[in-house]
């Protein structure tokens, strides 16, 4: 068959996660409401879930995001180890830190120079970016591809990594390969620290957003694979375990999408909770670099997210620099994890914002039950706050102008849906 | 070979499902790869490469889906950047990524391109959360599986 017989309209390739729409409703003037239709919670993969061998989270939730799968292979891991009992420490944990530093550095590198930069330097894509600056563009992928190595050799492949298990990997890699990779990601970090001079230099809208912020903590490092508490910026910070005190999920009725609330409140996770919570423990060079960059003892300007996110790249590549330096192999490479009757918890921080699992399982290893709370549905309601706000600042705009700019409003927030690119179906109703 | 989609989303799992069907087949100097579509993975992919062949789902209007539609991609005609067929539109959008179309237009700018490429899209009638290809979609797969085995195996050595 030709396929010139016919005009294709290609509305979606498909590897949406959720439509993306947002519906504001104007009275006299003023926005009513901005509802941002953005994100299908995971629910599919929680009843998928149930009835499977516990062994088998980690790689079915890996599928749920293209661009996080070691988070969601890391949360469920840990989540899974604690209802066994079995916590997992040592050369295992590092591995999974390197593993997860990856997947931070291939994160924040895509979105700051294929989503983000051209926002701030006039571009409408990355395309034209790339054309006019080609360096800076090979520079974001020349990052990129060193994450790449950590996740191929670490995870055993780029996407969806298959080298994870429950109690820890199939194979840990052998200090010669580590060695090998770090000849690679040694360059990374000039590049990634060229990144933070680069994005520095940006126009930063003036805003500051009021919203509670929640993080991971860990005493000990700047917290990326887990941590020991749940810190947040008005109130006492609580254990991984009572995480379903303070945070709940309500179903929104004019969405698919659940809102997550903190104690009744707004809040917002990712890197401006992460950098505000946790900065002092990171390195004197990332911390040096965020002071020269501008950011203080807080960051709560959601564009300059974008520069919160370079100066993490810098804290990953440099992390797994010195993971690499002091790794020895785990033997064996996994720890046993027999199943019992529990339930338990798992939290890392997601490069878009913290990421919790919950596993009931039964001590014949089936799982009971499955709760995946993620980061965009935790952060959907400061997006549409912050839209709330753009739209009724701006409602003099025409729509195709305001659509734009609700776009790069919700890019500041790297949420996990498609209108980070260029995607937003706007409807305004003006009454 | 790349089969670009993804297996929990019923017929976008037709890029995987196709890589799966060719692991049993002997293809000698084939490299076979699942993707997500993500750019920068994929120009990184296809660098060079003598022939490239990427299958996706697509949705289209009007729909009939499992029909599927070649396109062999004019890659240096600079002054015609977007193959008519694979024209960026703005709807289009994989999560987090631009797109193959996009893939491509980035590509072309940084000069990372393979030798040929050929892009096969399957109309996909279902794209909700599920592990299944819809019946018209599983019911092109021998179809598609033929096509490009014959493509990739009629290369000249």
């Amino acid at each position: 068959m030709s396929h010139r017989a016919r005009q294709l309209k290609v509305s979606s390739l498909a590897r949406v996660e959720g439509e993306g729409a947002l519906h504001v409703i104007v009275r006299d003037g003023d926005v009513e409401r901005a509802d941002l239709q953005i994100y299908e919670p995971p629910r599919f993969f929680e009843a998928l879930l149930r009835g499977r061998s516990y062994t088998e989270p980690p790689d079915i939730t890996a599928r749920i995001c293209g661009i996080c799968p070691v988070a969601y292979q890391t949360s469920a891991c840990t989540a899974i180890e604690d209802a066994c009992g079995v916590p997992v420490g040592g050369a295992i944990r590092e591995l999974r830190r390197l593993l997860y530093c990856g997947e931070w550095i291939s994160s924040h590198a895509l979105h700051i120079y294929l989503l983000h930069a051209p926002d701030f330097l006039g571009y409408p894509d990355a395309i034209a970016l790339a054309t006019d600056h080609r360096d800076l563009v090979e520079r974001g992928l020349m990052l990129k591809k060193a994450s790449n190595a950590i996740l191929e050799l670490v995870g055993g492949r780029a996407i969806h990594p298959i080298n994870v298990r429950v109690g820890g990997f199939y194979a840990a890699p052998t200090r010669a390969q580590l060695d090998r990779l770090a000849e690679q990601l040694r360059p990374a970090l000039d590049a990634a620290i060229a990144t933070v001079h680069w994005v520095a230099g940006f126009d930063f809208p003036d805003l500051e957003l009021d919203h509670e912020l929640l993080a991971v903590h860990d005493p000990a490092r700047y917290a990326i694979e887990g941590g020991t508490t749940l810190r947040r910026t008005a109130g006492a910070s609580f254990a991984v375990d009572a995480f379903s005190n303070h945070v709940v999920e309500e179903h929104v009725q004019r969405s698919t999408a659940l809102h997550a609330s903190l104690d009744d409140g707004r809040y917002l996770t990712g890197p401006l909770a992460r950098y505000t919570l946790n900065h002092e423990r990171l390195s004197p060079l990332a911390l040096g670099l965020a002071a020269d960059a501008g950011l203080g003892d807080e960051c709560r300007n959601p564009f300059r997210s974008i520069v919160v996110r370079a100066v993490e790249t810098v804290y990953a590549v440099e992390e797994a620099l010195r993971l690499i330096e002091s790794y020895y192999p785990p033997v064996p490479s996994y720890v046993d994890v027999p199943a019992r009757d529990g339930v338990g918890h798992g939290v890392s921080e997601a490069p878009r914002g913290l990421l919790y699992h919950r596993y009931g399982i039964g001590a014949d290893g089936q799982v009971r039950s499955a709760t995946i709370v993620p980061p965009t549905s935790q952060n959907q309601a400061a997006i549409e706050d912050d839209l709330r706000r753009t739209v009724s600042a701006n409602l003099h705009l025409a729509d195709e102008p305001l659509t734009r700019l609700c776009e790069r409003t919700i890019r500041n927030y790297d949420p996990c849906i498609s209108c980070s690119t260029h995607f937003l179906d706007l409807t305004v109703e003006r009454k | 070979m790349i089969g670009v989609g993804n297996e929990y989303r019923r017929d976008d799992g037709i890029g995987p499902a196709l890589i799966a069907a060719l692991e049993d087949r002997w293809l000698p100097d084939v490299k076979l790869l699942v993707s997500d579509g993500e750019p920068a993975r994929l120009i990184d992919d296809w660098v060079g490469v003598p022939l490239v062949i990427v299958v996706d789902a697509v949705l289209c209007e009007p729909s009939t889906p499992g029909a599927f539609y070649r396109t062999d991609v004019p890659l240096h005609d600079h002054g015609h950047q977007d193959a008519p067929d694979l024209e960026s539109h703005p709807h289009t959008a994989g999560s987090h990524s631009l797109g193959i179309p996009d893939a491509l237009r980035l590509g072309q700018a940084l000069d990372r391109v393979p030798q040929r490429l050929v892009v096969y899209a399957v109309e996909a009638a279902d794209v909700a959360f599920g592990t299944e290809l819809s019946a018209p979609v599983a019911a092109a797969l021998p179809g598609l599986v033929h096509a490009v085995v014959r493509e990739l195996t009629s290369l000249p050595q």
